[in-house]
């Protein structure tokens, strides 16, 4: 009784959503695109599916910088479209979604502004969906403090500090650990929210948090090793929010190479499943692209279920997946180089 | 967040409290050897007829109109919705909403038929209006089940229908051959409130108000 009482304040903008996850490009669409010999005809397809004359203003020798910052714009639209008209509690986790995108545009900002670069350069390149007030401000923090209580203590960033904060200058190794305890802190809030909402909304979004967590885990592991990342720091930067909180956690933060991350996996079904065949030989798929397989496969089933939030990060993630497809494609195009071609990950 | 916590909570620990008082009460009657004083028979019989009758009416029109309007607005947002990317479903889809209509209008049926066997009767003074009086008392006790088997019988029945209808118009949007399979769905949701429209005019059939026997 209670499930249908989402479609008063969310209903139509499920049904929205629902119509943009339709227009997702399918297993026919991609075998038409990987038969493009050209940017051009890669654009000629595109105009039947969803994606309409998106591209129909650029100018003619396309570039897949400008496909990928096109693709980009149309689902920045849509999901500002879908944000304007939400209301709580739908408002808040659409919110949510948007401080992953706020971190990497303030770690992206923090690096240009070490390497010297002047902030017009980098503005372009940030998400747009990780916007807020005062971003070109970052610019000027040399120390984590000085960041902290110039610019983000005003925005929702703010309560992911806890104690990330010191007086050591930023460099580049500390902008690192900065960026994953504060997405440790993001995750888990967001998680913790989710479970506050309770019913189908957390039934589907906690999974796909926990598996979220469980893979930067699993990354955080496997590119520390031969850094000078200790294993004490290595452990703070887990979140605890996924299925290997404890026992796997604590074994991660003991692993010395691959072998002893495979090992961890062991323990957990589908991580066993997604470890196996995974390697860095050609004709084998990367660990990478199997966790981004999983992914889409726990995104799409989130669609079997009506009247949750989870249709909305859901779709979101899809369109993303979607987006690095096309770029993929148009890249080996570009660059005729065709080998890989097939390498991206069918959605639908 | 916290407010409805600290409200459910107060609910909660107000209901221990309430039926604790309400058991203990009952108690003390019973060990004083006044246990005939708790007598819900003579509560039941002397309620007058006439506030059996209306709650009944009240009843199967407020409950009715509560499930239709559940599954109106549950359905009717998602055509909308769904309509936005894919308009062809804009009208195949309504059917949906026609059904969580007729649940109200079956409501509206009883409603009329109830209302027009309330009637007045004599005050009792002699056999004859006593009769007369167990008379009315057993027509509006039949009025006032009627009245409440009909109301959640139509409030669930609006309610799977909206649910339902919802599915259809997204179903619909993604593929238009999922729309007549969920109707059938739909429809055997609809029956249940069919049901109950049967079972009530059966009901009142052998109701009669009034100064005759």
């Amino acid at each position: 009784m209670l499930d249908s009482l989402f479609n008063i304040d969310c209903g139509y903008l499920e049904g929205l959503v629902r119509g943009f996850r339709n227009g997702i490009l399918r297993q026919t669409d991609y075998l038409n695109l990987v038969q493009c010999e050209t940017l051009d005809d890669l654009k000629l397809h595109l105009q039947s599916t969803d994606y309409g004359n998106f591209l129909a203003n650029e100018p003619s020798p396309l570039q897949v910088s400008v496909i990928d910052d096109k693709l980009r714009e149309k689902l920045v639209i849509e999901f500002q479209h879908l944000r304007n008209h939400a209301v709580e509690p739908l408002a808040t986790f659409m919110d949510y979604i948007t401080y992953g995108y706020m971190i990497d545009n303030i770690v992206l900002l923090i690096t240009g502004a070490l390497h010297q670069r002047p902030i017009s350069e980098l503005m372009p390149k940030c998400h747009p969906l990780g916007t807020f007030d005062q971003i070109e401000a970052i610019n000027v923090a040399n120390t984590s403090v000085e960041l902290y209580n110039a610019v983000l203590v005003d925005t929702p960033l703010a309560e992911f500090f806890g104690e990330c904060v010191s007086e050591q200058d930023l460099d580049e190794l500390n902008i690192e650990i900065i960026r994953n305890t504060l997405y440790k802190a993001y995750l888990e809030s967001f998680y913790n929210y989710c479970k506050g909402l309770g019913g189908t909304t957390a039934d589907v979004m906690c999974p796909i948090l926990a598996f979220e967590a469980d893979r930067r885990a699993f990354i955080i592991t496997v590119n520390s090793f031969g850094t000078e990342l200790t294993k004490e720091d290595r452990a703070k930067l887990y979140p605890t929010c996924g299925r290997l909180y404890p026992d796997g956690l604590a074994a991660l933060a003991r692993a010395d190479d691959p072998e002893n991350v495979k090992q961890v996996a062991e323990f957990y079904t589908e991580y066993r499943a997604l470890f196996e065949g995974a390697g860095n030989n050609p004709g084998e798929k990367t660990l990478e692209d199997k966790f981004f397989e999983y992914e889409v496969k726990l995104n799409v089933n989130a669609f079997m279920q009506q009247f949750h939030c989870g249709v909305f990060y859901s779709y979101l993630r899809l369109k993303e997946q979607e987006c690095r497809n096309v770029v993929w494609i148009a890249e080996c195009i570009a660059q005729k180089h065709r080998a890989k071609i097939d390498n991206y990950i069918p959605i639908l | 967040m916290g407010f409805t916590a600290y409200l459910k909570s107060y609910a909660l620990y107000g209901f221990y409290f309430y039926s604790a008082l309400i058991v203990a009460i009952a108690i003390g009657y019973t060990i004083t050897d006044q246990g005939e004083r708790i007598d819900f028979g003579w509560l039941l019989e002397g309620i007058s007829p006439y506030m059996y009758a209306s709650i009944g009416i009240g009843l199967v029109v407020s409950l009715s109109v509560i499930g239709a309007a559940t599954g109106i607005f549950t359905t009717g947002v998602s055509i909308v919705g769904g309509g936005v990317r894919t308009p062809r479903i804009k009208t195949k889809n309504l059917i949906s909403v026609i059904f969580c209509e007729a649940v109200a209008i079956y409501g509206l049926i009883i409603a009329i038929i109830l209302a027009g066997l309330i009637a007045e009767y004599p005050p009792i003074v002699n056999e004859e209006t006593f009769q007369i009086f167990k008379q009315n008392l057993f027509s509006s006790y039949l009025m006032f089940g009627c009245g409440i088997l009909v109301g959640l019988t139509n409030l669930f029945c609006g309610l799977s229908v909206g649910v339902v209808g919802s599915a259809a118009a997204l179903a619909d949007a993604a593929d238009p051959s999922l729309f007549v399979r969920i109707l059938i769905v739909e429809i055997f949701g609809s029956a249940i409130g069919l049901f109950g429209l049967i079972v009530g005019v059966l009901l009142v059939s052998k109701a009669k108000m009034g100064d005759t026997s």
